[in-house]
């Protein structure tokens, strides 16, 4: 390694860009230059304000850092699991944004690089790895700067390998990455044993994702105290978000975990028209309505109580222009052709509600048996599949239903609201029919 | 774990193919939907099933119909 000196370390990041601070003042990928001057060197184990591994877990603990992959699973609870297991143990970095709705990995991996890589590093200490694999999309073009990363770093005390994982949506969730990695078939698998027990080459694995890392990164530089200086008390510290739909600036913004939506929507420059529901949660999220998801703060717990998921934190406004069942039966299109293909209750399932859902759209059955057939369904579907894809879609599906409760007598009455026809809003894929 | 104990019972859903044989044989706990997917009433066989559970998983052609001493739920995080 680039032994960095063990000067002092600059003063860290106040406010809301943490993660981003590195480029910040430039608006362009952070070099290792730009990112030693902007966070300091990487304390080594004595020299950090931790001692050893079993510290460096412990300050990731104190911080109450949770998983940012889309679960939230606490961060230290995983490392722990994966340090106790019998075997050499793995790292494994998820850099995939398998949710077509999340941008936030590239925008990481391209700008803030070497926050990922020492995060990488880290976990490798914390659980006694000298191998870990940061997972990216295939053939994207952000991944050039995680390379030239690399390239500055030489790390010589861990092996550090880019796999290109299919742009599936299932494909990076924690046990079909690991499938991929072993046998080059990124579905999921039945769970348990989980990675942390048996993963990669049959070893334990840490599976987290490059923003988890990234964060660990800056605690284990400023400590659990700073850490928790922003956010929310069960959900400590920022996270990128990833803001689409009718705003001034989508894209991805840094805030902090707790901020109501209707503060996360005014990082990404405010409502560009008059909405009706915000999306939250990526595909397998569900949707909120624009007044309370206004005063809704942003951290799993509140999400829940909502009746969503944070998930990756990707948002999606939806304009009072816009049909929400009509964006909702383009999104379980998508999801539907997603599935992999295994479980019976995935596999015909979604396609059965989506298609029940494009019929309510057209107004096909004014008889409303079509709306029961897909109230039955939804909760036929849940919780019967090796992964969580069908219990996304059905929840994404059942909130439809709620919010646009009203769209939808107009449109069995044969009444479809004019923009039905032009779904546009959410961000699935050009090719889903 | 005692013999008295119930069994837990669950379906690999991965590698069920939807033959049915166990809702056939275990009309009490399991139905089939629509597609002709197991579901499950409840994931632990009372004593007095036990006998017909087993028959259950040992007919199933994939075995994705599992029995296990003792409930263990599958956790999700």
């Amino acid at each position: 390694m680039t032994a960095p000196g063990p000067g002092p370390l600059p003063d860290p990041p106040t406010g809301s860009v943490r993660l981003l601070a590195g480029s910040a003042g430039s608006g362009s990928p952070a070099g290792f230059a730009d990112h030693l001057a902007r966070y300091g060197p990487l304390p080594a184990d004595s020299a950090g304000p931790w001692d050893g591994p079993a510290g460096l877990i412990d300050a990731v603990d104190r911080s109450g850092l949770r998983g940012r992959g889309g679960a939230g699973f606490p961060t230290s609870r995983k490392l722990t699991a994966v340090a106790t297991g019998r075997g050499r143990p793995v790292v494994v970095a998820n850099g995939c944004d398998g949710d077509p709705a999340t941008a936030k990995d590239a925008m990481l991996l391209e700008f803030a690089p070497h926050l990922v890589i020492d995060g990488v590093l880290l976990a490798c200490r914390a659980v006694g790895a000298d191998e870990a694999v940061i997972c990216v999309g295939e053939g994207e073009e952000h991944t050039r700067y995680l390379h030239a990363a690399l390239d500055a770093r030489r790390p010589d005390d861990v092996a550090v390998r880019t796999v290109e994982v299919p742009h599936r949506f299932v494909a990076s969730e924690e046990s079909a990455l690991v499938n991929f990695l072993n046998r080059g078939d990124a579905r999921p698998t039945v769970t348990p044993p989980r990675p942390a027990e048996r993963g990669v080459g049959g070893r334990p694995t840490l599976v987290d994702n490059v923003e988890t890392l990234a964060h660990m990164a800056l605690i284990a530089r400023f400590g659990p105290d700073w850490y928790r200086e922003a956010g929310a008390p069960a959900s400590p510290g920022t996270t990128l978000a990833t803001i689409g739909g009718a705003v001034h600036r989508p894209g991805v913004h840094e805030v902090e975990l707790g901020t109501p939506v209707g503060r996360v929507l005014a990082a990404a420059g405010g409502e560009s028209e008059a909405l009706q529901a915000v999306q939250i949660g990526g595909l397998g999220g569900s949707w909120v309505s624009i007044e309370q998801a206004r005063l809704l703060p942003l951290t799993h717990e509140d999400c829940r109580a909502a009746g969503t998921v944070m998930g990756t934190a990707a948002l999606v406004a939806l304009p009072e222009r816009a049909c929400g069942l009509a964006e909702t039966a383009r999104a379980l299109r998508y999801l539907a052709a997603e599935s992999a293909g295994q479980c019976g209750p995935c596999m015909f399932g979604l396609p059965a509600i989506a298609d029940d859902m494009a019929d309510l759209v057209r107004g096909a059955d004014r008889s409303g048996a079509t709306l029961d057939r897909l109230h039955k369904r939804l909760t036929t579907i849940v919780g019967r599949g090796a992964c969580a894809h069908p219990d996304g879609a059905a929840r994404l599906a059942a909130a439809a239903l709620r919010v646009f409760a009203d769209d939808i007598d107009c449109h069995i009455a044969g009444l479809p609201c004019p923009w039905a026809r032009s779904a546009r809003w959410m961000p699935v894929p050009e090719e889903t029919p | 774990m005692s013999e008295d104990a119930g069994l837990g019972m669950e379906v690999d859903p991965i590698m069920c193919r939807a033959h049915g044989l166990c809702a056939e044989l275990l009309p009490e706990l399991i139905l089939l939907d629509e597609w002709g997917y197991p579901q499950l009433a409840s994931q632990e066989v009372p004593t007095s099933l036990q006998a017909e559970a087993q028959a259950a998983a040992t007919a199933c052609p994939t075995l994705a119909l599992r029995l296990s001493a003792g409930k263990e739920a599958n956790p999700r995080s």
